[in-house]
């Protein structure tokens, strides 16, 4: 058996590998060893908060999902339930999902890189770090009763009285009539996506060349420049209600976007 | 010198009848013993005998996968230990709560480290998949793997979630309505989505209906999330993990090439 170890070693590439009892083993344990014992000192020192006994009746202000769900219940603020509760969540899983189909650059496989694949991680750091944490991180320290913005030094008032000034698009741009309206948004959503896709298009033929575009495919395109826009339009919904108080782009009797 | 000394003793200790009686013989640091030791033992052989040097390095994996499997186990044995306590009824889960607080032995230190721990889970899960994008390793042939990865993610809100609704106190039944008021917004059936109207959905006959077991959280809630929580995810989540690390052990652990 040594021999056969012996030849292998001779001819085939360097072999780097090492045993896993001790080397790996070893390590797995005492970081283990290490996290338990932190844990442990942990909920020797910090009790979990058990508040009043459950009261269907009395629902405090401001009732908040648990952490690592206040994401999503931020994103309520600037999307109907249905988007931001169930359209877009799904997205996002079906988005984790789709990477290592439409990733297609075979470098960068199992050691870390930047240079090689810049965009990729750019756009992960995006969508994880810039969207989901910091909406996670203003939904728990930033958010009072009626969900209104406080910072965290500042007093919770209740009754802290915020003008309701958001108007829909359509509206304050001067449309009056309903469906003329209705139209209006239906026509700025499409163009969204429209001019979003096509952007998104030219900018990818420009920083990746004609080639990769012919090697990625109309379907990873297509798949890509959809999720790309879809994750946009929540900054630029943001930027919308913050700066113009833009409510809605799209109104009609069954959805509002 | 002193090394010799140590030796000696060790020899004392080891070459005798009593330790031998036991132990039989000791282990010899060979080659084959440790590829023995890994693939002789049931639990070490989810590893495979040999690993590239670079995957041993926590600087590559930052330990994240393997410590939000740590924290699954320890939440399943502090788990069981809850278990003993804690009925899912009404009338009794919040008082069972205090109970287990004040008069069981340990009971405090159990709920605190079962809480944490599951917190601990969605964090090291996070930042797992992060270490695993950022290396890459979810291109070939390490697809499926991601996509189970995902569904493994999935499942740790979940399992967290529905352990939030089991206190049944203040925080929690407010927590679990907001977090599932969205259910209620699913088009076509959530009976405040949209389209609600075309496919009959209401308040008591409705996606949210379906995952509360009625029209508001209550009871029923109480015992549906207590089994969601306890069996159905805990059951579905370990299958999967499983295939989770056999594709690990067969794909071979992503790395730079030779
Ligand atoms: C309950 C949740 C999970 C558990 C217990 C788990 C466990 C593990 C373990 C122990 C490893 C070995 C390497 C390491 O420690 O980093 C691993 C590797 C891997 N995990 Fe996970 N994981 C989970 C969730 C995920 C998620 C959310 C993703 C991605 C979305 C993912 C994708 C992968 C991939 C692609 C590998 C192979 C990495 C490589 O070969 O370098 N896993 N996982």
């Amino acid at each position: 058996m040594a021999e056969a170890t012996q030849e292998k070693k001779n001819v085939g590439p360097v072999d780097d590998k090492v045993h896993t009892w001790p080397h790996l083993v070893r390590l797995e344990f005492l970081v283990a060893l290490f996290v338990l014992v932190m844990l442990s000192l942990w909920s020797l020192m910090i009790d979990a908060p058990l508040e009043e006994p459950a009261n269907p009746t009395r629902t405090p202000n401001p009732s908040k999902a648990p952490w690592y769900f206040l994401g999503l219940q931020e994103m309520l603020v600037y999307f109907d339930p249905w988007h931001a509760g169930v359209v877009l969540p799904s997205l996002i899983i079906v988005g984790l999902m789709v990477i290592p189909f439409i990733d297609i650059n075979p470098k960068g496989n199992g050691y870390y890189t930047y240079a090689e694949r810049k965009y990729e991680i750019l756009t992960f750091f995006l969508g994880f770090h810039v969207l989901w944490v910091s909406m996670i991180i203003i939904g728990t320290f930033f958010r009072g009763p009626g969900w209104n913005l406080f910072w965290p030094w500042q007093h919770w008032d209740p009754h802290k009285v915020v003008a309701l000034t958001n108007v829909d698009l359509p509206y304050l741009l001067g449309f009056r009539d309903y469906w003329l309206s209705a139209a209006f948004g239906l026509f700025c959503v499409v163009a969204y996506f429209v001019a979003g896709i096509g952007i998104f298009y030219v900018w990818v033929l420009r920083v990746k060349g004609k080639d990769f575009m012919e090697r990625w495919g109309p379907v990873r395109f297509a798949i890509t420049a959809f999720l790309f826009v879809t994750m946009l339009s929540l900054p630029v919904k943001m930027i919308l209600r913050l700066a113009f108080n833009v409510k809605y782009i799209l109104v009609t009797p069954w959805i509002n976007i | 010198m002193a090394l010799k000394k140590w030796e000696e003793i060790k020899k004392d200790i080891v070459e005798n009848q009593v330790w031998k009686a036991i132990f039989r013989h000791g282990y010899e640091d060979t080659p084959r013993n440790r590829v023995l030791m890994v693939t002789a033992n049931v639990f070490l052989h989810l590893h495979p005998a040999k690993v590239r040097r670079h995957g041993v390095r926590m600087r590559f994996t930052w330990c994240m996968g393997g410590l939000t499997f740590l924290m699954f186990l320890v939440t399943v044995v502090t788990g069981i230990y809850l278990m003993f306590y804690y009925r899912p009824v009404a009338e009794y889960a919040y008082a069972d709560m205090k109970y287990l607080e004040f008069d069981m032995p340990f009971g405090m230190l159990m709920r605190n480290m079962h809480r944490w721990a599951a917190h601990a889970m969605v964090v090291f899960v996070w930042l797992h998949m992060f270490r695993v994008f950022l290396t890459g390793s979810y291109k070939p042939p390490r697809e499926f793997n991601w996509i189970v990865g995902v569904l493994l993610l999935v499942l740790t809100l979940l399992l967290s979630f529905t352990g939030y609704l089991l206190p049944w106190d203040q925080l929690s039944i407010w927590a679990v309505t907001v977090g599932s008021n969205m259910a209620r917004a699913t088009p076509l059936l959530g009976h405040e989505g949209p389209f609600a109207d075309f496919v009959g959905a209401n308040p008591i006959y409705d996606a949210r209906a379906f995952l509360f077991g009625g029209g508001e959280i209550g009871p029923h809630t109480l015992l549906r999330f207590y089994i969601l929580h306890c069996i159905f995810i805990p059951m579905v989540a370990s299958i999967l993990m499983a295939v989770h690390f056999w594709r690990i052990r067969r794909d071979g652990f992503s790395g730079p090439s030779l």
